[in-house]
């Protein structure tokens, strides 16, 4: 049984105890426990069901790379699903349940996968999308499919508790990782005078090397890193900070740091998570090594375990995960992890070392204290369901034949170290193989390189390849050196701190066990504990012709869980390249994305959620609309009223009286949001010549015109009235949405191509708050505020003036987007509300009616006027829409000339823009399309146009609607049929409207109600 | 002045937040945008006139009597000015320059932005949260300035002193700024980064 030792621990607070609940059973362990060793410690080895065939499964290794110890915790508003029991620290009241079983962990009936596992190999879904088919609907899918998976999504209506933000950084040197390596590089780079940020995934510092043991001049290890700290301490140009996982590198020395801060004590004031975001001109990583599991049948049983974590366990949290251990090993690390037991009084009740001849200075060591060792030995396979019973020993390099069973409780098994390259890799940083090793190591000569070129990231320690304490701590200081150096620092003559420990002999290379092994062994050799991937698995895919590794990784799934194959990732492809006989370097990686382990959706959200979601635009009006019942709706970052409903009203009812009271007498729009773009200089209306269809230059001061602009592909992108200001300068009115846009296309164009042009532009949107006032009496308000002549005679259509209005200082525009006598008044926007006041209060004789978004559509659409991005959609050009009268014919050049002259522009038959009416009154729905006989090449219905508005007239009393329809202006009286929202072409008789093709001018054609 | 106007009401009526930050707004100021050759004397010299300081160099801002001017851009300037000389000054000084024929724009833009002033010594911190630009004293000292941006938004960042900077938004945005800034503060307790 896994248990608690009487001593050890050195993250453990013994004096203290502290209880938590796993699946409900409340348990007891100490401060400066993990969830995975507390488990332990209260003899859980059984912790979760694996993803695809629920096996029963264990705590394997003790940190980040954990594939299997996977857990939802918390719950309600502070419920998250696959957190990983290793790397949370554990706190009083901490509540844990296991994932993808059912109904309890002991007794899963999803088990039965397993019984099905010779149907289930790799590529299986692939597979079953072809053959047989109706397995796919009746049995993968239902069964199958929910039985896969780990952890449940928090519920939809649950809201997160806790709050994250993000903060930037700029430093010269970022170390990632607080081992003795990150140490070391860390104070060489700091002494030499940079800025360093040092930060560490776990709660403490110094990595592994406590636990592994040796000297660092003539001190142990522990008490070199108490040391280091102090001296790192006492530097001012350092900081350091734990429980803060560097989780990306990415371009131009950008580094996302994901810190947990509460994680260990939630409720606390505070952010949860804190992303930083940081700006290094050198990057260090010191992110260490991973142990290599070894591949034998029933690796998976819980009870085996990673060598080094097992005596992590031991050393840092007093827990023995057996009280009878087989050590399995090809390399000579692996005995300090019978030494550690040994030591704690835990019987290792035999070694099996892959290689002939046994290892060095520390088998002797583990000899010396009576262990058995056996030399050329290995596990043919392990047998055990939810804990393990026996080893049965073989030949390393048989078939698996069982030469000795052995009882025990628990396996260690270690298979190497591979150095944790992800960081180094994030950015294009290569590798190259290490026979020695057998690991991939960064290639100095192929570095991740910054903007410069030059190499960004420099990796340090074990992360680099070192894996000896003297080796290491030279590397270390090799690489502090060289990122200070690089960021312009002076380095001094530096010490290297001597590092010293048992020396080892040779690993041997051995990635299936046995090495020949029998295929039900191999189908029982897991290689990706998460994704359930086996050994089979991977020599399947090479057998049906994946040969390259990305492809291999995609068809059987390996190393693409949540633990993104950090234990599987080098055992796959070594057994990959075996299949496929070539060597491994030839074989390669797959890809190391960010992020290192899942970081939280909170920490990249930040400070954006709830009100602070996105930035809501509001005029200087905002306040008086919300006040008086305004249904808002967005545009762009705006909020604009749709309208503006009374008690008892409707939407539907607001709108229609909001229409019918500014055609009738008077109106009043928040018109604040319209682009305003000043342009000024000597070259300014050549400018304006260029990026509108029609002329600006020639406007007289004081009038205004209405424009169209087009991109260069000839496509209709904003329209507005523009006003001739002074000599030099235009004010362009662009469309709400298209303020920033249009100004920067304009800003594109000045600055790219048109640089020796003199004009200046600014985009003075937001100085104004902008009020139509629109209707029969609009004349009679705006001289009741008094102080301007607004005259037909003084001021006619499309003119405007200055002066002061009712004590306003404003600009008046004559220009009408309803077909009524219509004026906009620009105020300053500190004065917006107080006018917006004054406007209501003298035309209530007038019953002034303020109207919004939906009443304006209505009229505009009354009138036939376009709405950009209603009767446009990015492939609509002037001329589909009749407006050819506003395209100059005498420019030699403008924005989408030259590309309106292509065949496909210039064709007769390009749909155009019509009115339609109903024979009914009824409205057509938005976006209809007006059927045409026959198929198309792709067996679609053939259609001949498009509806792009469609209202309810209330001023008409019937639906009116715009469309584009395919020579629709010279069928003016014919009639189209047109598709519903439930339009099914089985039955068209019920599910199409007709309508006939009329002008789209519906109201007031002749212009009268504007010419007073 | 030869007319009088409303009053003029600033997007956030004043409105401040107080904390380990003390985030509050301004009010109404006035403020010239300019845009000209930074390098030619016809242009610099009425507005050092104006502005009754030497030109900013590189993010930088340089204050005069009552008057500030910052660096916005490298053809771009805004000066800072009482609320109600701005109306004025502005046509005046483009009209100055547009009679040396000097190309050049002069807009009055005080009713275009929001400012929030930041006071107390988590300035540096919360600003950090919220804008990619390096806060650090060493590369922000007083007297500098960045245009930016804060969260999801434009924002130009002003350090007055080590505990004091200004944040100028755009006014249709002045209710999400003054709440991010607001939350930056409070939402954590500071850490001693910077």
């Amino acid at each position: 049984m896994s248990t608690r030792l009487a001593g050890g621990g050195r993250f453990l607070d013994r004096t203290r105890k502290i209880r938590f609940t796993f699946d409900g059973e409340s348990m007891s362990a100490h401060p400066g426990d993990t969830l995975a060793s507390a488990l332990l410690a209260n003899d859980r080895l059984l912790v979760g069901r694996s993803f695809k065939y629920h096996r029963p499964r264990g705590v394997v290794a003790s940190g980040a790379e954990e594939p299997n110890a996977l857990v939802g915790l918390g719950t309600g508003p502070r419920f998250e699903p696959n957190q990983r029991a290793t790397t949370t620290e554990l706190f009083d009241g901490l509540t844990a349940e296991s994932q993808n079983r059912w109904p309890s962990l002991e007794q899963d009936v999803g088990a039965v996968n397993a019984a099905l596992s010779r149907v289930l190999p790799a590529g299986f879904y692939y597979k079953t999308f072809l053959w047989p088919r109706a397995f796919w609907k009746h049995l993968y899918e239902p069964v199958i499919r929910r039985a896969a998976g780990l952890g449940k999504a928090p519920h939809p209506e649950s809201r997160d508790a806790d709050t994250y933000e993000h903060f930037h950084v700029h430093v010269d040197v970022l170390v990632i990782g607080g081992g003795v390596a990150g140490l070391q590089a860390a104070k060489v780079a700091a002494e030499s005078g940079a800025q360093v940020l040092l930060i560490e995934q776990s709660a403490h510092w110094g990595g592994r090397a406590p636990v592994d043991g040796g000297t660092i001049d003539g001190v142990s290890t522990e008490e070199w890193v108490e040391k280091t700290l102090g001296a790192l301490d006492a530097l001012p140009n350092l900081r350091r900070i734990a429980r803060c996982m560097g989780a990306a590198v990415q371009d131009h020395g950008y580094v996302l740091g994901y810190e947990r801060l509460t994680d260990h004590a939630p409720g606390s004031i505070g952010p949860r998570h804190r992303l930083w975001r940081i700006r290094a001109r050198q990057i260090v990583t010191a992110t260490g090594a991973i142990e290599r599991p070894l591949s034998f049948a029933g690796n998976d049983v819980p009870g085996v375990m990673l060598a080094s974590a097992m005596r992590d366990y031991v050393v840092n949290y007093g827990v023995t995960p057996g009280q009878r251990v087989v050590l399995v090993t090809n390399n000579d690390d692996g005995y300090r992890t019978a030494l550690v037991l040994a030591e704690a009084g835990v019987e290792v009740v035999r070694v099996l070392d892959a290689r002939q001849m046994g290892g060095g200075a520390l088998m002797v060591q583990v000899r010396e204290k009576g262990i058995r060792v056996d030399p050329g030995r290995a596990i043919a396979r392990v047998s055990g369901g939810k804990r393990v019973r026996t080893v049965h020993s073989c030949l390393a390099d048989g078939t698996g034949n069982v030469l000795e069973d052995i009882p025990c409780d628990a396996v260690a098994m270690s298979g190497g170290w591979s150095p944790v390259v992800h960081l180094w890799s994030h950015c294009g940083g290569k590798l190259r193989w290490d026979e020695a090793g057998a690991f991939f190591r960064p290639d100095p000569a192929r570095p991740p390189t910054g903007a410069d070129g030059q190499a960004m990231v420099v990796p340090a320690g074990s992360a680099n390849g070192e894996l000896t304490l003297r080796n290491l701590l030279q590397d270390a200081v090799k690489a502090g050196k060289s990122a200070a150096l690089k960021v312009g620092c002076e380095v001094g003559d530096i010490r290297v701190p001597l590092g010293q420990e048992v020396a080892e002999s040779a690993l041997m290379p051995l990635w299936i066990v046995p090495a020949r092994a029998t295929p039900d062994l191999r189908m029982k050799a897991f290689l990706d504990y998460q994704n359930d991937v086996k050994v089979s698995d991977l020599q399947l895919a090479a057998r049906e012709g994946y040969e390259s590794v990305e492809h291999a990784k995609r068809y059987t799934t390996l190393g693409m869980a949540t633990d993104q194959g950090k234990l599987s990732n080098i055992n796959g492809l070594a057994v990959l390249s075996d299949a496929l006989g070539e060597p491994i370097p030839q074989v390669g990686t797959t890809t190391f994305r960010p992020p290192y382990t899942p970081i939280s959706f909170g920490a990249i959200t930040g400070e954006a959620r709830g009100a602070l979601f996105q930035p809501l635009r509001r005029t200087p009006m905002d306040a008086w609309h919300d006040a008086n019942g305004a249904q808002w709706e967005p545009v762009g970052h705006w909020r604009r009223p749709y309208c503006y409903r009374r008690p008892g009203e409707t939407t539907e009812m607001a709108v229609n009286r909001e229409i019918l009271a500014t055609r009738r007498s008077l109106g009043l729009l928040d018109a604040s949001t319209l682009g305003k773009i000043v342009v000024k200089g000597p070259d300014a209306g050549r400018f304006l010549d260029m990026l509108y269809t029609n002329m600006m230059s020639t406007l007289p001061l004081g009038k205004c015109r209405y424009g169209l602009m087009c991109n260069e592909n000839g496509f209709l992108i904003d329209d507005g009235v523009v006003a001739r200001l002074s000599e030099d300068s235009w004010l362009c009115h662009t469309t709400t949405g298209g303020a920033e846009r249009i100004h920067a296309h304009m800003e594109d164009w000045l600055q790219c191509e048109w640089f020796d042009w003199r004009v200046y532009t600014a985009n003075i949107t937001e100085q104004y708050a902008q009020v139509a006032v629109v209707g029969p009496e609009a004349r009679r308000l705006l001289e009741k505020l008094g102080g301007m002549d607004l005259s037909r005679e003084v001021l006619p259509f499309m003119t405007f003036a200055e002066g002061t209005l009712g004590g306003f200082p404003a600009r008046v525009y004559r220009i009408s987007f309803s077909g009524e006598l219509s004026y906009e008044v620009a105020v300053p926007a500190n004065l917006g509300r107080a006018f917006w006041g004054k406007l209501l209060e003298l035309g209530a004789e007038w019953d002034v009616t303020p109207y919004g978004t939906e009443a304006l559509h209505v009229m505009r659409a009354e009138k036939g006027f376009i709405m950009i991005g209603d009767e446009t959609d990015g492939t609509v050009i002037p001329q589909d829409l009749n407006l050819g009268w506003a395209i100059s014919k005498k420019k030699e050049d403008f924005l989408g000339k030259r590309a309106q002259e292509r065949v496909h522009m210039a064709d007769p038959n390009r749909w155009k823009l019509v009115g339609l009416q109903t024979p009914d009154g009824g409205v057509l729905p938005t976006g209809a399309l007006a059927l045409a006989p026959g198929k198309n090449a792709n067996g679609q219905r053939n259609t001949q146009g498009r509806v792009t508005s469609s209202y309810f007239s209330p001023t008409l009393g019937r639906g009116i609607a715009m469309a584009l329809v395919l020579d629709g202006p010279q069928r003016i009286g014919e009639e189209l049929t047109f598709t519903t929202d439930d339009y099914d072409a089985a039955d068209e008789a019920k599910t199409t409207l007709t309508a006939t093709i009329v002008s789209p001018v519906f109201y007031d054609a002749e212009g009268a109600r504007n010419d007073v | 002045m030869s007319e009088s106007y409303p009053e003029p009401v600033s997007p956030l009526m004043g409105a401040s937040s107080e904390g380990a930050l003390t985030v509050r707004e301004a009010g109404p100021t006035g403020m010239i945008a300019l845009r000209g050759d930074l390098s030619d004397p016809a242009f610099t010299g009425p507005v050092a006139a104006l502005a009754g300081c030497p030109l900013p160099t590189v993010w930088q801002a340089r204050g005069g009597d009552g008057r500030t001017l910052l660096w916005m851009a490298p053809d771009e300037l805004l000066l800072l000015l009482p609320y109600a000389e701005a109306r004025q000054a502005a046509p005046r000084l483009q009209a100055e320059l547009d009679g040396r024929a000097v190309h050049a724009l002069v807009q009055d833009v005080s009713d275009m932005r929001v400012r929030l002033l930041l006071t107390g010594p988590q300035m540096r911190e919360a600003l950090a949260r919220l804008t990619p630009v390096d806060m650090s004293p060493a590369m922000l000292a007083p007297g500098s300035l960045r245009r930016t941006r804060i969260a999801q938004t434009a924002a130009a960042i002003r350090v007055i002193s080590e505990e004091e900077a200004e944040v100028l938004c755009f006014r249709s945005v002045a209710d999400y700024a003054f709440r991010l800034l607001g939350g930056a503060a409070r939402n954590a307790p500071d850490f001693g980064y910077f």
